[in-house]
């Protein structure tokens, strides 16, 4: 199970969370505008790295609010997470767990598990 | 001391040949359905000078880890064509490859829970009939026959309201089936080419021309993608997308018990898959962990909730222990349908998308991913399944058919 930080109540186990995919998806400017082609670009595709990916996350049974991680799909580490206006951080994978938290953060980076 | 001398290697099944220069096809993928196209490239249609490039060993990815179900009870009548096509393929192969791979039509449940449940139950097993597949509902009590471990009473959680049966679907011995299709495929001239990972397109325009591999570059006429899980990653190195995301997705076995369980019994609402394999392990299935993932390992709170499922619905494992579990990667259509068919790059065919429900589908994926090799435009049964519909819209919803939650 993972260890997930939420940017505003800190570490929670992974079953407190609701996964909500690829982040920094914009909503398109123009919707009339799009032809089919782009249409399913918006709606049914997605990036599917392995390797470091910026994902929405909701902190489904605590604050409820949505924020974003950076998480490695290969090692599943998480590599940082932020608040939705925040900017994507680094994308570079991470490889210890001494990942530099960003500004106001409270989090400890990189953990790889609790015990409760 | 003295020690019984070692007993004599048993014959390889296949050759271990290098790589040469140059291919009519080659296929990326030495699982299953990589080896299936193979060898239906090689018996239906007659080329022979094809590779199957497989980055680790054959048949050790998702064809090592799924839990065998064989069903072809899908909702639509292109999906009932292609897995009801598949089913028939099964029916035949062990002859034809004179390979008893342990293939037993033992049947196939599909619980309700829920009044949702029932209806699309019903409505399913009707269109299943429609389209001469056979499937009927039954009733609790006649679960109970057909399953009598089964907890069918009316003082559970969610006590079983009825369910889809398919008498012709069943269980295979998954490496047996590999090892089967690799044997036959090599002998009739196909290359299987071990620990040769691809990392790269070789590109004249828009056409594929070949691949650049751990083990030097490899010329061809044709390419096949069937990666599972990884065809994201290979989509890339080739220049486009696909409407897919890889999910980990975990079972695991008990220690041996004697035949207790059977059929094939699943539930997608309290969600497990259950079977007992020949040699007496009970193999179950989880749904999908929430996340996209490479690493072939799921969260353990998973597996917790299928247990829970499974003490359930069976009492009788309460006691059983869990040997071992592990996880593969599937990858994730947004309508739970395979893609199989032309990609935006000229040469190049992909075969992926099977998500949760591939192992099934083993002979008809390779039978129309060659057929769609030898002749470079879809086989009948895979032409709905190209990559287009996601334009055009005309999607092939099977979320309810599939029965793994995703």
């Amino acid at each position: 199970m993972l260890l997930v930080t939420c940017p505003w109540c800190g570490p929670r186990d992974e079953t407190e969370f609701h996964y909500g995919g690829q982040a920094h998806v914009p909503h398109p400017a123009d919707p009339a505008a799009l032809d089919d082609r782009q249409w399913a670009e918006y709606v049914f595709y997605r990036e599917n790295p392995k390797g470091p990916f910026a994902e929405r996350w909701m902190h489904a049974t605590g604050c409820r609010r949505w924020f974003n991680a950076l998480r490695d799909t290969a090692s599943y580490r998480i590599l940082a997470t932020y608040r939705p206006h925040e900017p994507r951080p680094s994308p570079q994978p991470v490889e210890t767990p001494t990942a530099p938290p960003s500004p106001g953060d409270r989090r400890a980076a990189g953990s790889s598990g609790g015990n409760r | 001391m003295t020690t019984e001398p070692l007993p004599e290697h048993p014959e390889p099944l296949w050759r271990n040949p290098e790589p040469r220069s140059s291919y009519d096809v080659v296929i990326v993928g030495g699982g299953g359905h990589g080896l299936a196209t193979a060898y239906y490239l090689a018996s239906v249609h007659g080329i022979t000078n094809v590779a199957v490039l497989e980055k680790g060993w054959l048949a050790g990815g998702n064809m090592a880890r799924n839990t065998t179900i064989i069903r072809s009870n899908y909702l639509w009548d292109e999906s009932a064509a292609l897995y009801e096509h598949a089913l028939k393929l099964w029916e035949g192969l062990p002859d034809e490859l004179d390979y008893d791979f342990l293939f037993s039509q033992r049947g196939v449940l599909n619980l309700a829970h829920t009044l949702q449940d029932v209806r699309e139950g019903t409505r399913r097993a009707n269109a299943n009939r429609l389209n001469g597949v056979d499937s009927v509902w039954l009733g609790p009590d006649e679960i109970a026959e057909v399953c009598p471990i089964l907890n069918t009473s009316p003082d559970t959680r969610y006590p079983v309201l009825g369910g889809t049966y398919q008498p012709r679907a069943g269980i295979a011995k998954h490496d047996h089936v590999a090892w089967a299709l690799a044997r036959r495929a090599d002998a009739l001239g196909v290359d299987l080419i071990q620990g040769c990972e691809v990392t790269g397109f070789l590109k004249d325009g828009n056409r594929v021309t070949g691949v650049e591999t751990t083990r030097g570059r490899i010329h061809a006429g044709r390419v096949g993608l069937a990666a599972a899980g990884h065809s994201s990653v290979l989509a890339e190195l080739a220049g486009f997308r696909l409407p897919v995301q890889s999910h980990p997705l975990q079972a695991l076995v008990s220690e041996l018990h004697e035949p207790v369980h059977p059929t094939v019994v699943m539930s997608n609402h309290v969600h497990v898959y259950v079977s007992q394999a020949h040699k007496g392990e009970l193999v179950m299935g989880a749904g999908v962990d929430a996340y996209n993932g490479y690493g072939q390992r799921g969260a353990f709170h998973v597996i917790e909730q299928q247990m829970a499922a499974a003490v359930e619905l069976f009492p009788v494992f309460a006691r059983a222990h869990v040997l071992r579990t592990w996880g593969g990667i599937v990858d994730v259509t947004p309508d739970a349908s395979p893609i199989i068919g032309a990609t935006p790059v000229d040469g190049l065919f992909v075969n992926c998308g099977w998500g949760t429900g591939g192992f099934k589908a083993t002979p008809a994926a390779g039978w129309t991913f060659a057929h769609t090799l030898a002749t470079g435009v879809p086989h009948p049964l895979n032409e709905p399944f190209s990559l287009d519909r996601f334009t055009t819209g005309a999607l092939i919803d099977e979320h309810g058919a599939a029965a793994v939650a995703h």
